[in-house]
């Protein structure tokens, strides 16, 4: 049943669902193995479930463990819903949902962030204005001519958004972002 | 196990020998499958052996609707063997089947040589990507080395956990490579570990809950047949000592008996009028090992509005899932069962006398007699078949599969099963073309039983081939078709919901069975008499092969009782109340649009 047309006023207890989209990241641990990205993406794709970032690479080398970071949209009941599917997943280890952890734990929100490249061309002006922007967003200068910059920055999606928005009228060339990387607060792991 | 030296089990061979080494190794005796040029060194292996015993069937379909009513009747795993490309297609259909009835299916698929992979070579497929949402889990091999790990783990995650189907995809030089052979370990795996035994204090809650119930009802599905005949005793022992009323899906008939005192008959969209009804006005309900699947709570938001709920199931992502409950137990039926009855004898003092007017109000449910209907000495009333057949074959102790439509739903309704494991049905995918060749795979399994297919005269047209499979394998399946002339249950739609046109719902050009089945070389009967009937099943179950029975009953009978679509389960419409007035505004515009 497609995740978005589930969340209607179908109430069990007499009350309607009340229930908002929200959104949330959750760090899937499996083995790294061929096709697991796949199982997971296929996962959201043919139940209907949202993806809005993913970011996948091996972290543990030695037992060839991956992380994968997922942030999706959903109600609660959804959001529940996509971890135990997920969780069904042969070499799925681990699935959690960081904004419910953080919220177990008592902090406000898991820590996210993100790395964006921003290629910006131009010259004169527009050229030094990009430059003192980039100055105050924190974004290191990674790639340059005469006639262009490659801006390395990193931060909070929000923070990239806007970067990426002023830099759009001083000659902004093309993006690459990473997606997020994700964690919780606190000494414990995941 | 240890890598250390000197174990047994571990040898060198070839990836085709260890193929048959581990079918052995894990219990198979037989599988279902067709040859082909990616799996020629496997079949050379199977001809070289005899402990394992192929059965050849006529299409790939063929091979996984047989292994799945082979697990089905037996309980353990069904394997099937076929070629890549257009073998591996054909059989997702099958693995799509067992995956949404969660049937232990372990389908070895061969594929072009790893030096070909992505080549577009002859008959090559991606079979681990097409497969990949129509299985529990699936494996393509590309090191010999791996082959024998790769094989166990597959049984280890078919017949685990809810049970499924999965693929182990091996490459032709993979079949020819030499390798060292591991005999099977258990646990292979860290990231796999289905949770078997429930939380004791929410059983116990469960158990709180239930004693105090008024108006109490079990809803139990097929996990309870999954998990083992000791989930049906268990099952049994708990409605015993409740007096609970208990109900089914289509896919748990047999977990209770339909002799039992207790039951109400199955529920859901063609359920009885008294199990639908009682759903609905219960207070508390104990959902094991159902799914709360569409065609079981018909309406969602106006489901059982008044009840406590608690659900029993293996797979955590089928808990509130369609629907919220209360209570939530994520573990194996008979593990979680046997820790409840334990819990209710110690706890409880059953006072039966507080569900008197539970059962007094049940009582009135059931004298509507929502399975009636009017016999007639012209025709047939395919009813009436379904009846005189259970009649004539219950003391045969038979297994029953079907295909899918009207006559699946009528034989859900009026033949009635006693025990689990002998009613094999495509419940979750409908797959027309199911019954036949799962009655040849529950005939291999058990030879001496009789085993009777009730099939429709277009759903029997989708796998007739495996006719040719049963009789090469002296398999005396009796294909029973209760022959309407019509798609029926896609006219009955077409009368509910567009206006009584009936598109290509009627079956202009039908072969003459019988004459089809003597081609096969089985033996065909044709019967249109109610008078004769009798006579006519009587001779079709002391034939000693397979029979083909063209039962030519009423052309426009519908299935009745039925909730329409988009209704709830009070909502039912009756036969008595079916007129066509009723059934032409049976559902609304919203309910048109729900499948």
């Amino acid at each position: 049943m497609n995740a978005q047309l589930q969340a209607t006023g179908s109430a069990y207890f007499i009350s309607k669902e009340t229930q908002r989209p929200e959104i949330h990241t959750l760090s899937v641990l499996v083995d790294n193995e061929p096709g697991v990205l796949a199982r997971v993406i296929g996962l959201f794709s043919g139940r209907g479930y949202n993806i809005e970032s993913l970011t996948v690479s091996e972290t543990e080398h030695e037992k060839h463990l991956s992380r994968i970071t997922i942030v999706t949209s959903g109600t609660p009941h959804v959001l529940e819903q996509i971890k135990h599917q997920l969780e069904r997943i042969v070499p799925v280890h681990r699935v959690v949902d960081l904004a419910v952890r953080a919220a177990e734990l008592g902090q406000d929100r898991p820590l996210e962030r993100e790395l964006a490249l921003v290629k910006v061309a131009g010259t004169g002006d527009a050229r030094v204005e990009a430059l003192r922007l980039a100055d105050a967003f924190r974004a290191k200068v990674i790639d340059a001519n005469t006639e262009h910059f490659i801006f390395e920055i990193t931060g909070k999606v929000s923070k990239i958004e806007q970067f990426i928005a002023i830099m759009k009228p001083l000659g902004l060339v093309e993006i690459c972002r990473t997606g997020v990387a994700a964690m919780n607060r606190g000494p414990q792991g995941m | 196990m240890s890598n250390g030296q000197n174990e047994t089990g571990r040898r060198e061979m070839t990836g085709a020998e260890m193929v048959v080494q581990a079918l052995k190794d894990n219990g198979v005796k037989h599988l279902f499958g067709y040859p082909g040029g990616a799996v020629l060194p496997i079949y050379d292996e199977i001809f070289q052996q005899d402990d394992v015993e192929h059965i050849l069937v006529r299409h790939e379909q063929g091979a996984g609707h047989a292994a799945e009513g082979y697990a089905r009747s037996t309980g353990k795993a069904g394997v099937m063997l076929v070629t890549s490309g257009p073998g591996a297609t054909n059989a997702v259909t099958p693995l799509q089947d067992a995956l949404m009835d969660s049937i232990p299916l372990v389908c070895i698929t061969g594929q072009v040589p790893t030096t070909l992979i992505g080549s577009d070579a002859f008959q090559e497929c991606d079979t681990v990507g097409i497969t990949r949402p129509c299985t529990k889990h699936n494996w393509l091999v590309k090191d010999v080395n791996e082959l024998a790990k790769t094989l166990h783990e597959a049984f280890h995650v078919a017949t685990t956990g809810r049970p499924g189907p999965v693929v182990v995809d091996i490459p032709k030089d993979v079949q020819f490579a030499r390798g060292i052979y591991t005999p099977p370990q258990t646990a292979p795996r860290t990231s796999y570990h289905p949770q078997v035994q429930g939380d004791l204090d929410r059983i116990k809650e469960a158990v709180a809950l239930l004693a105090n119930a008024k108006r109490p009802i079990i809803y139990s599905g097929g996990g309870v047949i999954n998990s083992g005949l000791e989930a049906s005793q268990l099952l049994r022992e708990l409605v015993e000592l409740s007096g609970f009323p208990i109900t089914s899906t289509l896919m748990g008939l047999g977990a209770y008996p339909a002799s039992g005192k207790n039951w109400l008959g199955m529920l859901g969209m063609h359920g009885t009028y008294e199990a639908n009804m009682a759903m609905h006005d219960c207070d508390v309900m104990l959902c094991i090992g159902a799914r709360f699947d569409d065609r079981i709570t018909g309406r969602l938001d106006a489901f059982s509005p008044g009840s406590k709920k608690i659900h029993i199931d293996i797979d955590p992502s089928s808990i509130n899932k369609n629907v919220r409950v209360d209570i939530p137990i994520i573990g194996d039926v008979a593990h979680v069962l046997e820790d409840l009855v334990r819990l209710w004898r110690a706890t409880v003092k059953a006072d039966k006398k507080a569900l008197y007017p539970w059962w007094e109000q049940i009582a009135k449910w059931r004298a509507r007699d929502s399975l009636a209907f009017k016999t007639n000495d012209e025709v047939i009333m395919p009813q009436y078949a379904i009846e005189r057949l259970y009649e004539l074959t219950k003391h045969r102790d038979p297994y029953i599969t079907t295909e899918v439509g009207q006559h699946q739903m009528w034989a859900a309704q009026h033949f009635h099963f006693e025990k689990p494991h002998h009613w094999m049905t495509s419940g979750g995918l409908g797959t027309m073309g199911y019954g036949l060749p799962a009655a040849l795979g529950v005939q291999i399994a058990h030879p001496d039983a009789l085993v009777i297919d009730i099939a429709g005269d277009a759903s029997i047209q989708m796998c007739i081939q495996e006719m040719s499979a049963a009789v090469q394998f002296d398999a005396p399946i009796k294909i029973f078709i209760l022959n309407n002339q019509y798609m029926g249950m896609v006219r009955q739609w077409q009368q509910l919901l567009h206006g009584n046109r009936l598109s290509h719902s009627y079956t202009e050009a039908m072969p003459d069975f019988v004459k089809l089945a003597e081609a096969y070389g089985a033996h065909g009967i044709r019967c249109d008499k109610p008078a004769d009937l009798d006579d006519a099943i009587n001779e079709m179950i002391s034939v000693k092969k397979p029979v083909i029975f063209d039962c030519r009953v009423a052309t426009l009978a519908n299935c009745f009782p039925m909730i329409p679509s988009g209704k709830a389960h009070n909502e039912m419409l009756l036969p008595d109340e079916a007129t066509d007035e009723a059934v032409a505004n049976a559902i609304d515009a919203k309910g048109r649009e729900l499948v």
